[in-house]
C-alpha cells in the first residue's frame, strides 16, 4: 500500500528506536505513544520514554499468506513481545528458523519493513531477533 | 423505552456473486425483507446500513443513502454504520435504539459487502484496516495473523489442539449444507482442514471464513404493534455492545475478547436471562479459534473447555447448544458488513421454526454475537419468541 | 591530548553462501576458486537488510562499546558503494536510529571500498580541530557481484563503525597519524543506474590495489619514521584472501601480524566494511601499547593509511561489544543460490 512520506516520517523515532511514552501522573508506560493515559484520562502527564527492545515472546505466528506489499518477504514470523519495561508490542522476528517459542527472549534489531517498488521509499523499522 | 421486534427478514445467497454489484445485493435482500414484513417501501421511516469497506472494495462510499435510493425508500433518513466486521450488528443496535426510543416506528437495518471485485491481496489489505493500521497492518500483520496469535496462545495455555479448531469448521460446513443461502454446500473433514494450506500457523485455509458477497436486511417495529405486520414477530430482548483496544498487543489477555465478555454480561442482564436459556447462538467465527473464544467469553463454556465441547458434538444441532446453525461465517460466508444482520436473520428463522433441516427443536431464545477486528468491537443481541 | 578511536562495532548478516554453491551454478571448479581467492564462503544479506540497516547495527554497537551518550555525537559519515538511495542519505537514517539528535553534521561518502576509512579521517579532523566532541564513521555494504562474475564469490555484506574523539581517559586506540594516497585509476566502477559494477580484471591488481596500498603505507612510514617492525599488527583492505597476504609480505609484515585481522576468507569482501572489520578483529585482541597499521583501498583509486596505538583504556571497554571472531562463528545459516538471489532481490514475485 502506498503511504505518504509524512506518514512514514511522523512516527520515525518510534519505528526506529521504540520510543513510546510514560504517564508521569501514574507511572504507566506505553508503546506506541498515546496522547491520553488509559488510567488517568484528563489528568495524564505524558512524556517520551524509550524502550530497551528486550522482551519475551507471549505469542507468535508464521505468516504464509501476506498482504501484497509483503509478498517477497513471506513467510515471516510475527510475535507479540512483552517488553521488559511492561508494554507489549507486535513485531517481526528475523531469522527465527522455526526456533521461536512462547517465552523466548528477544532483542530489537533494525531492518527494512518494506520497500515501495523500485522507485519509492524504503521503510525501516524495529524488528526482533532471538537472543 | 419500548420493546422492539423483528417483523421482516431478507437475505441474498452468500458467496461469489459474479452477477451482482453492491446495489443488486442490497435490493435482493431489502425487497425480500419488505415482502416478508408485508410492508410497502413507503412504510419505512429510516434505514441503517452496515458496510465495512465498500470504498476499498468497490470505490463506493455513502452506501446507506444508496440503499434507500435503490430500494425506493424515497427521501427517508439513511445512515451508514461502519464498525469493521461488526458493522451489521452495530447497525442492528442503532435500529433497535431508534425504535425503542420512540423516534421511529418502522426501521430497516441492512448490511452489505461486495468483496469479490478485488484480488484476495487487496481484500486482505482492506480487512486489515479493522486492526491498528499504523502498528499491525503496517508490519504486514494480517487478520488471520492476529487470530493466529490468539490461537497459539490459547493452545499454549489450555492445550487446545489444531484438530479441535478444525472440528469447528467441520460442524459449520455441515450446518451450511442445510442452508440454501450459504456460500458452501459441501461437507469437509478434520483431515481436509488439517491438510489445507497454512495461512498463518496454526490457522489453515479451512480455519478461515471466506471472501464473500452478500446482503441481509431486517425490518424492526415496536413489539406492541408487531403482530399487525407479521404472525411471528421476534422480540429483541437485549442489545449490548462494548469496545476494546484496536491493537491486539494492548490487551490484558490474548485468550479472551474482553469486549465480548462485557457485551454478553450486559445483554444477559438486559434480557434477564442466562447462557443456559439460549437454544441457538450465531457467533462470530471469522476463524475457528474465534468460535472457541466466543463460546467461552459469552459464558456458554468455562475458559479452556470450549474446544473439547465442539469436538464432542455439544454445539451441533441437537447438542447442548446449537452454535452457528446457519453455517456461521465459515460455512455460510462472511460478507463483512452483512454478517451481523445475517446472524439476526438466522436466529429469527430458528425462533419462527422455519429453519427446515437445521431447525433447533424447542428453541425459545437465541443470541447473536458480532465482532469487529480482532475484538475491538463486540455486539451481542438476544432474541426470543413472542406469542 | 589523544585523538582516535573511542569505541567500535561491527555487524554482518547470519546468512552464508559457500563457494561450492556458487561454483556449481556456473560449472566452475570450486577447489581452484577457493585456493585462488583464499575464500571459503561469504555473508549474504537477509531480504530485509541493506547498507543502512547494517550501518545502524554496527553504529549502535559502536556507541554502546564507547559507552557514550549518542547525543554527544556531532558528526555522522556513512561510507558505502551500495547506499539504498541514490538521493537521500544513509547517514540521516543512522543518526536518527542511534539517537544522535538533530545537531549533527552528516553526509554519505562513496569511495568504493575505502569510503568508511575516509569517514574516519574526516571525523578525526573534526574532533581534533574541536569542531565536534565525537564523530561516527561507518563503512557498510551489501556489495554487488554480477552473476557469473569472479566478484560473485567474494562480494558480501557487512559493516564496521567507529566512534572517533579525543580524551586521555576515553580513547582506546590513538590514531597517531593518518594520510592518503590518491590517483585517477579506472580499475573498477559502477555507473549511475547500473545494477552491477564493472572492473578491469587483472588490471585491478598492480595498478590498483597494490600501487595504492604500498604508496600510502610507504608514505606513512616516511612521514612517521616508522617501519613494519614497529607495528604489532597490520590490516589491509581484503578484496579476497590473497591480496592482503601478498601486499603484507611486500611491505615487510609476516603472516602473524595480519592473520588476526584477515576475515575475508570466512565472510567475503564487505567492501566499505572490509578494513574496518579487519581493524575491529585486531582491536578485539590487541593489548595496551601495541601498534596497528591499517591501510584501506578504494578503487578509482586511493588508500587511507593509519598508524594506531592501543591505550590502557581498551581494557575498560572489553566485553561491551561482541567480538568479530564470535560473530563469524556464532550463528550461520547457509543458503542455496536461489535463496541468495531472492535475498538480493534479484528475483521477485510479481
Amino acid at each position: 500500500m502506498e503511504r505518504s512520506s509524512a506518514n512514514l516520517w511522523r512516527k520515525i523515532n518510534s519505528r526506529y528506536n521504540l520510543v513510546g511514552c510514560k504517564c508521569q501522573n501514574c507511572g504507566t508506560l506505553y508503546f506506541p505513544s498515546r496522547v491520553v493515559c488509559r488510567k488517568c484520562g484528563r489528568d495524564s502527564k505524558i512524556t517520551e520514554a524509550k524502550f530497551s527492545g528486550n522482551g519475551v515472546i507471549s505469542s507468535y505466528t508464521n505468516i504464509r499468506v501476506p498482504p501484497d506489499s509483503f509478498k517477497d518477504e513471506a513467510p515471516y514470523t510475527i510475535a507479540i513481545v512483552k517488553l521488559d519495561e511492561g508494554p507489549s508490542v507486535e513485531g517481526h522476528v528475523v531469522e527465527s528458523g522455526g526456533e521461536v517459542k512462547i517465552g523466548s527472549r528477544v532483542r530489537a534489531v533494525f531492518r527494512k519493513m518494506y520497500v515501495e517498488g523500485d522507485e519509492g521509499l524504503i521503510y525501516y523499522h524495529y524488528k526482533f531477533e532471538l537472543v | 423505552m419500548r420493546d422492539v421486534a423483528i417483523i421482516g427478514i431478507g437475505l441474498t445467497k452468500f458467496g461469489e456473486r459474479w452477477d451482482c454489484g453492491l446495489k443488486e445485493l442490497m435490493v435482493e435482500a431489502g425487497i425480500a425483507a419488505i415482502r416478508d414484513a408485508n410492508l410497502n417501501s413507503k412504510d419505512i421511516e429510516m434505514i441503517y446500513g452496515g458496510t465495512m469497506a465498500s470504498g476499498r472494495f468497490v470505490g463506493q462510499e455513502h452506501t446507506a443513502a444508496l440503499m434507500a435510493d435503490q430500494l425506493g425508500l424515497h427521501n427517508i433518513p439513511a445512515v451508514r454504520i461502519e464498525n469493521a466486521c461488526a458493522s451489521g450488528g452495530t447497525a442492528l443496535r442503532e435500529g433497535f435504539m431508534a425504535v425503542a426510543s420512540g423516534m421511529h416506528d418502522i426501521v430497516a437495518v441492512g448490511g452489505v459487502e461486495k468483496m469479490t471485485d478485488v484480488t484476495s491481496g487487496e481484500a486482505a489489505t482492506a480487512l486489515g484496516g479493522a486492526g491498528d493500521q499504523e502498528w499491525e497492518l503496517f508490519q504486514g500483520i494480517t487478520f488471520p495473523g492476529l487470530y493466529a496469535l490468539i490461537a497459539k496462545r490459547h493452545m499454549h495455555d489450555y492445550g487446545t489442539t489444531e484438530e479441535q479448531l478444525a472440528a469447528v469448521a467441520v460442524k459449520n460446513h455441515h450446518n451450511a449444507t442445510m442452508n440454501k443461502y450459504a456460500q458452501f454446500n459441501k461437507e469437509i473433514s478434520v483431515g481436509e482442514v488439517m491438510k489445507s494450506k497454512v495461512v498463518a500457523d496454526p490457522l489453515k485455509l479451512l480455519d478461515c471464513s471466506p471472501i464473500s458477497d452478500g446482503a441481509a436486511v431486517v425490518i424492526l417495529a415496536p413489539l406492541e404493534t408487531a403482530k399487525k405486520y407479521n404472525d411471528t414477530p421476534i422480540k429483541i430482548s437485549a442489545s449490548a455492545q462494548a469496545s476494546d483496544t484496536l491493537r491486539l498487543a494492548d490487551r490484558d489477555s490474548l485468550v479472551e475478547l474482553k469486549a465480548t465478555k462485557i457485551a454478553a454480561a450486559k445483554a444477559f442482564a438486559m434480557a434477564k436471562t442466562s447462557p443456559s436459556a439460549i437454544g441457538a447462538a450465531e457467533v462470530h467465527d471469522c476463524f475457528t479459534i474465534a468460535e472457541i473464544l466466543a463460546m467461552e467469553d459469552l459464558g456458554f463454556y468455562k475458559k479452556g473447555t470450549a474446544a473439547k465441547a465442539v469436538e464432542d458434538g455439544e454445539t451441533a444441532i441437537g447438542g447442548r447448544i446449537a452454535i452457528n446453525t446457519s453455517g456461521g461465517l465459515k460455512g455460510c460466508g462472511h460478507p463483512v458488513g452483512a454478517t451481523g444482520v445475517k446472524q439476526a436473520v438466522e436466529i429469527a428463522t430458528q425462533l419462527r421454526g422455519e429453519a427446515g433441516g437445521r431447525q433447533v427443536n424447542g428453541i425459545e431464545k437465541g443470541l447473536t454475537h458480532n465482532v469487529g477486528g480482532s475484538g475491538a468491537t463486540a455486539v451481542v443481541h438476544i432474541f426470543e419468541r413472542y406469542n | 591530548m589523544l585523538y582516535g578511536i573511542v569505541g567500535y562495532g561491527v555487524y554482518f548478516p547470519v546468512y552464508r553462501i559457500k563457494v561450492e554453491e556458487i561454483a556449481s551454478v556456473w560449472h566452475e571448479d570450486a577447489g581452484s576458486i577457493k585456493k585462488g581467492l583464499n575464500i571459503t564462503e561469504k555473508t549474504v544479506p537477509a531480504i530485509d537488510e541493506d547498507a543502512a540497516t547494517i550501518a545502524v547495527e554496527a553504529a549502535r554497537r559502536a556507541v554502546s562499546h564507547a559507552g557514550i551518550d549518542a547525543g554527544e555525537i556531532g558528526a555522522v559519515y556513512c561510507g558505502s558503494e551500495s547506499h539504498p538511495y541514490a538521493v537521500k542519505p544513509t547517514s540521516t537514517v543512522v543518526a536518527t536510529a542511534i539517537g544522535a539528535g538533530n545537531n549533527v553534521m552528516a553526509a554519505d561518502l562513496e569511495f568504493a571500498c575505502k569510503a568508511g576509512t575516509a569517514g574516519m579521517q574526516i571525523a578525526m579532523g573534526l574532533a581534533k580541530s574541536g569542531m565536534i566532541r565525537y564523530g561516527l564513521a561507518v563503512g557498510s555494504d551489501t556489495s554487488q557481484g554480477r552473476p557469473g562474475d569472479a566478484l560473485e564469490y567474494t562480494a558480501s555484506a557487512g559493516g564496521g563503525a567507529y566512534v572517533i574523539g579525543g580524551g586521555k581517559d576515553e580513547v582506546i586506540a590513538e590514531i597517531t597519524h593518518t594520510l592518503s594516497f590518491t590517483s585517477d585509476t579506472p580499475d573498477f566502477w559502477r555507473r549511475e543506474g547500473a545494477s552491477f559494477p564493472s572492473h578491469g580484471g587483472r588490471f585491478t591488481g598492480e595498478p590498483g590495489y597494490f600501487k595504492h596500498i604500498i604508496g600510502a603505507t610507504k608514505r606513512l612510514f616516511e612521514v612517521t619514521g616508522m617501519e613494519a617492525s614497529d607495528f604489532d599488527y597490520a590490516v589491509f583492505h581484503q578484496p579476497n584472501g590473497k591480496f592482503p597476504i601478498n601486499v603484507a609480505a611486500r611491505l615487510g609484515f609476516d603472516m602473524k601480524k595480519i592473520e588476526n585481522g584477515l576475515v575475508t576468507p570466512m565472510i567475503g569482501n564487505t567492501y566499505s566494511g572490509s578494513s574496518m572489520i579487519g581493524l575491529a578483529a585486531t582491536l578485539d585482541i590487541a593489548k595496551p601499547g601495541e601498534k596497528i597499521l591499517v591501510t584501506s583501498f578504494g578503487s578509482g583509486a586511493g588508500s587511507d593509511s593509519f598508524a594506531i596505538e592501543v591505550t590502557e583504556n581498551i581494557e575498560k571497554n572489553r566485553g561491551r561489544s561482541v567480538k568479530v571472531r564470535d560473530l563469524i562463528e556464532k550463528r550461520k545459516i547457509y543458503v542455496n543460490y536461489s535463496t541468495y538471489l531472492k535475498n538480493r532481490s534479484s528475483i521477485r514475485k510479481k
